[in-house]
C-alpha cells in the first residue's frame, strides 16, 4: 500500500504528512532537552562559590566542532536545494560533506576530548585544609583582586593506583598550570589555548581532600551534566548520519528517479533535525566551554 | 518570503523554480558565513570581562540566541512555514517555559531553605 502524502499536501493540514511528523517530534525534543538544560541551570545557580568550574573544556576544539555543525547544516540545506534544482551530483556531494562533518564532529568527540578528559584528575579539598595547600590553590592572591576562591588541584595522577587502594595514603599530582603557578595574574582566568599538566608534582593527602576522581560524570554535577548533554546531543548527531547515509546510498536514487520531489522531502524533514542538532549544540558550546 | 514555492507540477514553470531556489543558495551561504563569524564572536566576547560572570553569561546568550534564530528562520524556514507548524511551536514555547518556570519553583523552596 501506497503512504499517503509524501509529496502532496493533506487537504485538512495543508502540509505534506512527514512535515507536521517531523515538527511534532522536534517539539517533543524541546522538551527533552529542555528538561536537561533546567536541571542545568538549577545545579549552576546552587553550585557554591568557586565549585562551578571554568576552563577544564578544550575551546579551540570545541569551537572547531562548531564550526563543523555550522558547516554541515549549510551543506545539507545546500543538498536539499540542488534536489530542487534536480541536481542529483551536486545534491550526492553535499550529502557526502554533511556525513563527513558529522563523522568528524563524532570522532573528536568521543576518540579526542571525551578520553583526555577520563585521564585527567581532580582532588577537592576540604574546608580546614585549604591553608596547608595555599601554594598550589593561591586563594589569599585571588580574595585580594576579589576573585573566587578555588577549591580543586588538578592535573595529571601520577599513582593512578592511589585512587582505589585505601593503603596508600596520599595523590602524586603532575598539575595543571593554574595550581603550578597559582598567583601568576594571567592563571586569573582560562586560557584560550589548552595547556597540558606541568612537571611539578604535588603529594596531596587522602585525609585532606573531601572527594577526588577522574573528569567523569561521577565527579562534579558540572561534569555529570555535561557528558549527559553532550552525550545525548552526540547519539542525536549518529543518528542523523545514519540517516543520511541512507539517503546518500543508491537506494536512495530510485526513489529520486521515481519521484525526485519524494526524496527533497525526505532530504527536507532529516535536514530539520540536523539544524536542531545544531541548534542546540549553539546553546552547550558557550554554556560549557565558555563561562 | 523566504522560502522557494512549491513545485509547479508544469513542467513549463519549472525552470523559473529553479532559478528561485538557485537565489535562496546565496542566502544561506551568507547565513553560513554569519554563524561562523558569530562563533568566533562567542569565543572572543567570552574572554572580555563585562563586570561580573551574569553579564558575561548575558552576553553569550545573546549572541546564542541570534544565531539559534538564523538557523530556525532561514535553515529551518520558519521566516515563512504554514500557520499549523507554527501553532505547534506555540504549544511547545508554552510547555518549556512552564517546564523553566517550575526550576525557578524548586530554586524558592521554602522547605528545604
Amino acid at each position: 500500500m501506497e503512504i499517503p502524502y509524501t509529496v502532496s499536501n493533506r487537504p485538512d493540514t495543508g502540509l505534506w504528512n512527514a512535515k507536521i511528523g517531523i515538527w511534532l517530534f522536534l517539539a517533543s525534543e524541546v522538551m527533552l532537552f529542555g528538561g536537561l538544560f533546567s536541571a542545568y541551570i538549577f545545579l549552576r545557580i546552587d553550585a557554591p562559590p568557586g565549585y562551578w568550574p571554568h576552563g577544564l573544556l578544550n575551546v579551540p576544539v570545541g569551537t572547531l566542532n562548531t564550526a563543523i555543525l555550522i558547516a554541515s547544516s549549510v551543506t545539507v540545506v545546500l543538498a536539499w536545494a540542488a534536489l530542487k534544482m534536480r541536481r542529483y551530483n551536486a545534491y550526492w556531494w553535499y550529502m557526502l560533506a554533511t556525513i563527513s562533518c558529522g563523522v568528524i564532529f563524532l570522532t573528536v568527540k568521543l576518540a579526542y576530548e571525551w578520553p583526555q578528559k577520563f585521564e585527567h584528575f581532580g582532588a577537592f579539598i576540604k574546608p580546614e585544609a585549604l591553608e596547608k595547600y595555599e601554594s598550589y590553590l593561591g586563594n589569599h592572591h585571588l580574595e585580594e583582586k576579589g576573585l573566587p576562591a578555588r577549591y580543586e588541584i588538578t592535573g595529571h595522577l601520577h599513582n593512578p593506583q592511589a585512587w582505589r587502594d585505601p593503603n596508600i595514603k596520599e595523590y602524586e599530582v603532575a598539575l595543571d598550570p593554574v595550581n603550578a603557578d597559582p598567583t601568576n595574574p594571567s592563571m586569573d582566568r582560562p586560557h584560550f589555548l589548552y595547556v597540558p599538566p606541568t612537571d611539578k608534582v604535588a603529594k596531596i593527602e587522602k585525609e585532606d581532600v573531601a572527594r577526588a576522581g577522574m573528569f567523569t560524570p561521577d565527579h562534579s554535577t558540572y561534569f555529570a551534566t555535561y557528558f549527559t548533554i553532550t552525550g545525548l546531543h552526540g547519539l542525536h548527531v549518529l543518528g542523523g548520519v545514519l540517516v543520511f547515509f541512507y539517503m546518500w546510498l543508491p537506494v536512495s536514487k530510485k526513489v529520486y528517479q521515481r519521484n525526485p520531489e519524494h526524496l527533497a522531502n525526505r532530504v527536507e524533514v532529516s535536514g530539520l533535525f540536523w539544524h536542531f542538532v545544531d541548534l542546540i549544540w549553539i546553546f552547550v558550546f558557550p554554556l560549557f566551554y565558555l563561562l | 518570503m523566504n522560502n522557494p514555492p512549491d513545485v509547479s507540477p508544469d513542467p513549463a514553470e519549472h525552470e523559473e523554480y529553479a532559478h528561485n531556489v538557485a537565489a535562496h543558495v546565496n542566502r544561506y551561504l551568507i547565513v553560513g558565513g554569519i554563524l561562523l563569524f558569530a562563533t568566533g564572536l562567542t569565543v572572543a566576547l567570552s574572554y572580555v570581562d563585562f563586570g561580573s560572570r551574569k553579564a558575561n553569561i548575558a552576553v553569550a546568550l545573546i549572541v546564542a540566541t541570534f544565531k539559534v534564530g538564523l538557523v530556525a528562520a532561514i535553515f529551518m524556514h520558519l521566516a515563512a512555514e504554514k500557520r499549523l507548524i507554527y501553532r505547534v511551536l506555540l504549544f511547545t514555547g508554552l510547555f518549556v517555559f512552564a517546564l523553566f518556570w517550575l526550576t525557578f519553583l524548586a530554586w524558592y523552596d521554602p522547605v528545604s531553605r
